[in-house]
């Protein structure tokens, strides 16, 4: 053996194979090696998931909102997750605008009736976050830019969403998404 | 390794004798910035970026350890502990001016190495090594600077976090929970700000031993030079120590000119005063721009509007934007003409100086720019030239151009005449 491992007469003894043909020597080096990498392994998961979101942030992640001031045509900006979240009353024509878009022509194809609550058609909630890069769209704001399509409008870069606030030209991949949510009464919406 | 004719570390003082044997220290310093590396003799200015980029490191360092002395890494008050720092702490500004402007000068210095090893050659072989380490170290200083700068909690601060994190979104599958597991929760907060100061004061500490070994790597086959001919004989060399540790002092002196020049007079000519609002989640700025550094790969991230084959706009953004810096590791690969310098190849020069520069400029300005119209396109077209350039230009101007003849030697290129040309083969 061209390697050095170890003084000739412990060499003699670790390195003689047993009656089962195996040596001393690999049995102790497989477990040992073998024991230590699964430690050093399952250390990683502390190490990692302790930066994932922490106890306290996913304890905020649920939020009640009163829409009983929200007249039709207006919106407000409420906060989900430390995230701006958009609840628009659309008025009847905003919500024939939307209804006349064929889906299938849409980059990501969802009617205004997937995207609100049975009922509930005038209700558009969705989350303030632009799907591209995360800005906040223009367009719920008294007086904000709404863009060519009557919903939102990215300034980034120049995400265009459509009434039901649906992606329709720039480079975002998807539509607003819309959050979990639910109607605990008529005027207060649970999101998360 | 060093030349046969490398001056010997000889210490005399007793002293120094003693440490010598214990622990050999100085020996090391010497023959690596010392008497005993033997340098080429006609290296010309665009050799100073090296050390120039050293003393930023160094420079980065001292002030951010001290600027950490004060500020303080929580979402509530980090905006104000910066203005703690710029106001009220004593000198505090001008550590904060030093710092932000350091950085921008960390850039120059570090693009002008780049591109000096571009002209000439310097990451063909034998000094691959050394190039894929200086990469690393650009990927490192990205990083670094990107995390400095979200520190201050200002509206720049917050959006560039939340775009550029929002790059891991668009991957496939794991992009959403990555960007949560990144950030610490679902948008920049706490978590995250938290964590960027953390690995904001580590990663230069990696990039300082990343250095050590691009500096290691770089003392194997020796320096190159502006005719990358290989040295041959002690005439073509210098010891780096006095004539090179001179000429770095030299250029050192002008570098900080015109870096105090920025720091006194126009410390915010490179800021965004957007970064003076505090940190606002609920309102994004008109116009988000990361900093100048960044402008030419942003450019890049932006240049796709449209879904390419089968991989959706966000994310072929994101894939064009980091392969433009990944195609640096193949460069040794792709240019594949035995002569080094720039100098000797007429075609690859004209490609250079007309299609690499101007291009990388374009983007730079572009990126920069709002995202509208005519600059889409324009970025549209240099992105193309750029990933063109390297992967298609550069192997065929290796694979078609007739290099002009080389000097014999460096000491020729210098002299005229290299009385050691006489044993030139006669070819």
């Amino acid at each position: 053996m061209a390697d050095n491992t170890g003084t000739a007469d412990i060499q003699e003894h670790a390195g003689t194979a047993g009656e089962d043909g195996v040596r001393r020597r690999d049995f102790i080096n497989i477990a040992a090696v073998g024991a230590a990498g699964i430690g050093g392994i399952a250390t990683l998961v502390p190490l990692i998931s302790q930066m994932a979101p922490s106890a306290d942030v996913l304890a905020e992640s649920s939020t009640e909102i009163d829409i009983s001031a929200i007249k039709p045509g207006q919106a407000i900006k409420g906060v989900f997750r430390k995230q701006p979240v958009f609840i628009r009353n659309l008025t009847t024509e905003e919500i024939a605008k939307a209804n006349a878009v064929d889906v299938s022509s849409l980059r990501d194809p969802q009617s205004l009736e997937e995207r609100t609550k049975p009922g509930k058609e005038n209700w558009l909630i969705t989350m303030g976050v632009c799907t591209h890069l995360g800005c906040v769209p223009l367009g719920a704001g008294e007086g904000e830019v709404k863009g060519e399509f009557g919903g939102y409008y990215c300034p980034c870069h120049g995400s265009v969403y459509d009434t039901a606030a649906r992606i329709r030209k720039g480079p975002a991949p998807k539509n607003l998404e819309v959050p979990v949510y639910e109607f605990s009464s008529d005027t207060v919406v649970k999101i998360g | 390794m060093s030349f046969p004719w490398a001056n010997h570390y000889e210490p005399k003082h007793p002293l120094m004798q003693w440490m010598d044997e214990k622990l050999p220290l100085p020996r090391f310093v010497y023959n690596a910035i010392g008497a005993g590396y033997p340098v080429p003799r006609n290296l010309n200015y665009f050799w100073n970026f090296g050390v120039l980029a050293g003393f930023c490191l160094v420079l980065q360092i001292v002030t951010g350890v001290i600027l950490a002395m004060h500020y303080a890494p929580n979402a509530l008050i980090a905006f104000d502990s910066t203005e703690h720092i710029m106001r009220d702490v004593n000198w505090g500004w001008l550590m904060r001016y030093a710092h932000a402007n350091g950085a921008s000068a960390f850039f120059v210095v570090v693009y002008l190495h780049i591109f000096r090893g571009f002209f000439f050659g310097s990451y063909k072989a034998p000094r691959e090594m050394i190039w894929l380490l200086g990469v690393v170290i650009f990927l490192l200083m990205m990083a670094t600077a990107f995390m400095g700068y979200v520190l201050p909690w200002g509206q720049m601060s917050f959006w560039g976090a939340k775009v550029i994190t929002g790059l891991f979104g668009a991957i496939p599958l794991v992009g959403e929970p990555l960007q949560q597991w990144l950030l610490g929760g679902f948008a920049p907060d706490n978590a995250a700000l938290n964590r960027f100061f953390s690995l904001h004061f580590l990663l230069p500490f990696v990039i300082a031993a990343v250095v050590i070994l691009h500096i290691w790597a770089l003392h194997i086959p020796g320096s190159s030079n502006p005719t990358g001919v290989e040295v041959k004989t002690e005439s073509d060399t210098v010891p780096f120590h006095p004539y090179y540790t001179a000429k770095d002092g030299f250029g050192l002196g002008v570098f900080l000119i015109l870096y105090c020049a920025m720091l006194f007079f126009l410390p915010n000519a490179l800021g965004h005063p957007d970064n003076y609002i505090p940190a606002n989640p609920m309102a994004t700025p008109a116009h988000i721009v990361p900093e100048w550094y960044f402008w030419p790969f942003y450019a890049i991230l932006r240049a796709f509007t449209f879904d390419f084959l089968f991989i959706p706009a966000k994310l072929m953004g994101v894939l064009a934007m980091f392969s433009s810096i990944l195609v640096w590791f193949f460069l040794p690969w792709l240019d594949t003409s035995p002569v080094r310098s720039g100098h000797y190849r007429p075609l690859f020069r004209k490609f250079f100086f007309f299609g690499l520069i101007p291009t990388v400029l374009v983007l730079g300005y572009c990126g920069g720019a709002p995202a509208v119209e005519p600059y889409v396109m324009i970025s549209q077209i240099a992105t193309a030239y750029y990933f063109l350039h390297f992967l298609v230009i550069l192997p065929l101007v290796s694979s078609i151009e007739r290099p002009e003849p080389l000097p014999y030697s460096i000491t020729e290129s210098v002299l005229g005449s290299d009385d050691n040309a006489d044993l030139k083969p006669a070819s």
